[in-house]
């Protein structure tokens, strides 16, 4: 699918080189990889937080390119909304009123109620079309596959609007066994931060997996299989670093700086940054109806996140899963301002780990955040408390 | 006023109907709660009156419980209660009073609730799912969300007989059918499609009245206030939705507006200038909020909430009742989307509620607890004015939290905007 490849500054670097660019890429507000695909011809679709089948649009030859916000000021986007609003919708709108973003088909989904606004919103702003991708909210019902293969088939015949080609079942196929390979190696990414954390440092595993978003999977794909063997005989020792999972990064994201901060004191060896690029948990399958496979790994292998409802997956209980396979010490429960869903889901959060007797950090966050001094502190407060109470244990 | 008016109490009587069933709604809830009987309990935005009241499940609306504890100066208390639990002051204040409710027993200010026995919902506003995870983890009770697929975009509706729209209305049928199986599971009780039907029968003559005296509201001068009555009848529309009684109290309400309109009964006694309300009302200082427009000579003729706030009823969607589920389902379809679209999509019907009504300034009140109503809104303001050439006011309080209702502002901003719109209409007097 790639007319041209949009990221060669990582190839002939070392390891540190390598993360170093990524890193670079993750920060610039002017998605050079998104421009270098326009500028080859090609087109692109935007899709909002948190999971969007881009399997589908990749099909078509078109980049899928993740609009998760943006650590910009909403010079343009600021009017259009409201005081009460997280950070997120607004600097997503404003990469496309600001220019940074050109796109041919913009398509959120109904996570939330500011984001199934943010399609009439930026309908109105731009010239292409503005969709909301109805992913099931009753994902239990036996109706939500048919239903949700359905509207994947909807979806791809908006798609063929743009190239003015059918995205044939052949070339879905192939595209998941991309998406497929790309997941394995974002699996890969995370068994390393889980097992040697050391190994690789929360906000580089961070830019590593978020960088996904901006670029053909192929590209992604290659960058991985040369990243993770180097991440796996990096001589790095373990220090003296908490082991915790961070909760709350499903849409809007946390500064990198934070992510850093965390970093400094803590072993991030899960966490749900992103999850969107991750919530099919193994292979979709590559026969039969793709779309069907598509749907069914949507709602049947899949992760959690406050913006699924799901009887069958508890998100307390999820999360207390995720904190046991991953044998985290504690819990950074954070949550984006003004997120509807986050904030409400923190309070279930800390109850189930209060009965469990986890440890837990509860913070809010803006991706415009600059100054992290009072939460390092704070942070370093509460791990120094772990710490000395295992000392003390022991 | 007539002899016969005040004889026969025609002018008044939907107010006083309303409060009346309002009283009656509550105090059997009262009778519930105190017999441990369980609720069902629903939201504005697709309540399904009409299935639930066949399984004779007591409906209770935490919505409008909630806004009850605000007109009546008591949310602080229950917002309070909420936050000391850990819940944010930044979410929505309608979920904080209802867990404080929840907390106190069901105890509220007009009654008690009975306990959820199970919680039916939509995706109309994602809160709500949200709020229903909250019942499950309390009480352990089920709660079932269907899940209803709005409009992809805008212009984009689709309708009977189109492919997608088919396709939506099949997996809208395809939950019904799981939910009343659900249904008969909670209340041991078999389904009766008769009564679904007979209930149906019943939510049919009220959407076709309310959809009536809503028009009949474009009337000179206004015959209701769209803000303070109108949360009356969305009350009654709400709570009575399937009976009877909310059939009969809508029909009443068409008698009584079409006499005002036929004896020239405005609800202002001097009608200066018709407006329009988007958003939720500011319930913390209900009665004041509609006084500062008044004061002015203005009414509001037409809300976005007498729309979204009635589950789209006011499309006036009437069931075939000789095929009860599917029908259900095209309904529900059609008047959830409905909600929706006057909230994400509304532009188009702005402009032309502006046009028929003849409305002479546009009031856009974004509120901090309700992302769904709020997010919208400025740019929607914008988008209206880009069609039309009308004055708008764009004001932000809430409908739940004192703390971020400043009157005083608010008041500022209003007279200013009536400064304009008298300005206005004296620069059109002028002759050129």
């Amino acid at each position: 699918m790639t007319p041209v490849r949009v990221f060669p500054e990582w190839q002939g670097r070392d390891l540190d080189g390598i993360l170093r660019a990524c890193q670079d890429l993750l920060e610039d507000t002017d998605f050079p990889t998104a421009r270098r695909w326009r500028e080859a011809g090609g087109k692109t679709v935007g899709h909002f937080q948190v999971y969007f089948p881009e399997e589908i649009v990749h099909a078509a030859g078109v980049l899928p390119l993740k609009i998760r916000g943006a650590p910009i000021e909403p010079k343009h986007a600021d009017s259009r909304f409201g005081s009460y609003l997280c950070s997120v919708i607004k600097t997503s709108l404003e990469l496309a009123l600001s220019g940074r973003v050109q796109l041919d088909l913009f398509v959120t989904h109904p996570i939330c109620d500011a984001a199934r606004n943010l399609a009439a919103v930026w309908g109105r702003n731009v010239g292409y079309p503005c969709q909301i991708l109805y992913l099931p909210q009753n994902a239990a019902s036996p109706s939500a596959r048919g239903y949700l293969s359905e509207e994947y088939a909807r979806l791809r015949g908006e798609v063929e609007k743009i190239t003015g080609q059918a995205i044939t079942d052949d070339a879905l196929r192939a595209s998941i066994a991309v998406f497929n390979d790309n997941r394995a190696l974002l699996r890969e990414v995370y068994a390393i931060k889980r097992e040697t954390p050391w190994r690789v440092a929360a906000h580089e595993a961070y830019a590593l997996t978020a960088i996904a978003g901006l670029m053909p999977r192929e590209e992604h794909n290659e960058l991985l299989r040369a990243v993770l063997p180097l991440l796996r005989a990096r001589d790095a020792r373990p220090k003296d670093r908490i082991r915790v999972v961070f909760e709350g990064g499903f849409c809007e994201q946390p500064p990198f700086d934070l992510i850093r901060a965390i970093g400094l004191s803590c072993y991030v060896v899960d966490d749900d940054l992103l999850i969107g690029l991750r919530w099919i948990l193994s292979d979709v399958t590559t026969t039969g109806d793709p779309l069907a496979a598509l749907a069914e790994a949507y709602l049947e292998r899949s992760s959690y996140s406050p913006v699924q409802h799901d009887p069958r997956k508890l998100k307390e209980a999820m999360l207390l899963a995720r904190v046991r396979a991953a044998d985290a010490k504690a819990v950074i429960v954070a949550a984006a301002k003004m997120c509807e869903p986050g904030l409400e889901e923190q309070v279930a959060y800390v109850h189930a780990l209060d009965e469990a007797r986890i440890p837990y950090f509860v913070t809010e966050f803006e991706e415009g955040m600059t100054t992290f001094d009072q939460l390092e502190i704070q942070l370093e407060t509460f791990v120094e408390n772990l710490l000395f109470a295992e000392e003390v244990k022991s | 006023m007539s002899v016969i008016d005040t004889k026969n109490g025609l002018v008044g009587r939907g107010n006083r109907d309303g409060a009346r069933l309002f009283r009656e709604w509550f105090d059997g809830l009262t009778a519930d709660a105190d017999a441990g009987r369980g609720g069902a309990y629903v939201f504005v935005m697709g309540s399904l009156g009409e299935l639930l009241r066949s399984f004779d499940l007591p409906l209770v609306f935490p919505e409008i419980n909630s806004l009850q504890t605000a007109v009546r100066h008591q949310a602080h208390d229950y917002l309070n209660e909420a936050e000391d639990l850990g819940y944010s002051p930044d979410i929505c204040g309608y979920v904080k009073a209802d867990v404080a409710t929840q907390r106190r027993g069901g105890v509220l200010p007009m009654g008690r609730i009975p306990k959820p026995q199970i919680a039916v919902l939509t995706n109309a506003c994602n809160t709500y799912i949200k709020w229903a995870e909250i019942w499950e983890r309390m009480y352990g009770m089920p709660s079932y969300v269907i899940d209803i697929p709005g409009t992809r975009q805008a212009g984009g509706q689709t309708w009977r007989g189109d492919e997608g729209f088919e396709r939506d209305r099949r997996y809208v049928a395809a939950q019904l059918k799981e939910l009343i199986t659900l249904l008969e599971q909670v209340t041991k009780q078999p389904f009766d499609i008769d009564r679904l039907r007979e209930n149906m029968g019943h939510a049919n003559r009220m959407s076709r009245s309310w959809k009536r005296v809503l028009e009949l509201n474009q009337s000179r001068p206004a015959l209701f206030n769209a803000l303070s009555d109108g949360t009356i009848y969305l009350g009654v529309c709400n709570g009575f939705r399937g009976s009877e009684q909310g059939a009969k109290y809508f029909e009443d309400l068409v008698e009584e507006m079409t006499y005002k309109r036929d004896h020239g009964i405005g609800t202002l006694v001097d009608e200066r200038f018709r407006l329009v309300f988007v958003g939720v009302p500011c319930y913390p200082i209900f009665r004041r909020f509609s006084e500062m427009f008044a004061e002015h000579g203005g009414t509001f003729v037409h809300s976005t909430y007498l729309w979204f706030a009635s589950g789209g009823a006011n499309l006036g969607f009437e069931y075939d009742l000789s095929d009860p589920i599917e029908s259900l389902a095209e309904g529900l379809l059609v008047g959830a989307r409905d909600a929706m679209d006057s909230m994400f999509f509304q532009t188009q019907a702005l402009a032309t509620m502006v046009d028929e009504f003849a409305v002479d300034g546009v009031v856009f009140h974004p509120i901090k607890s309700c992302r769904t109503v709020s997010t919208g809104l400025a740019d929607q303001r914008r988008a209206l004015m880009a069609m039309r050439d009308i004055p708008s006011l764009f004001i932000e309080s809430d409908m739940m939290d004192k703390r971020v209702v400043s009157e005083a502002q608010l008041k500022n901003r209003i007279d200013a905007f009536f400064e304009g719109l008298e300005s206005r209409r004296l620069q059109h007097a002028t002759p050129r």
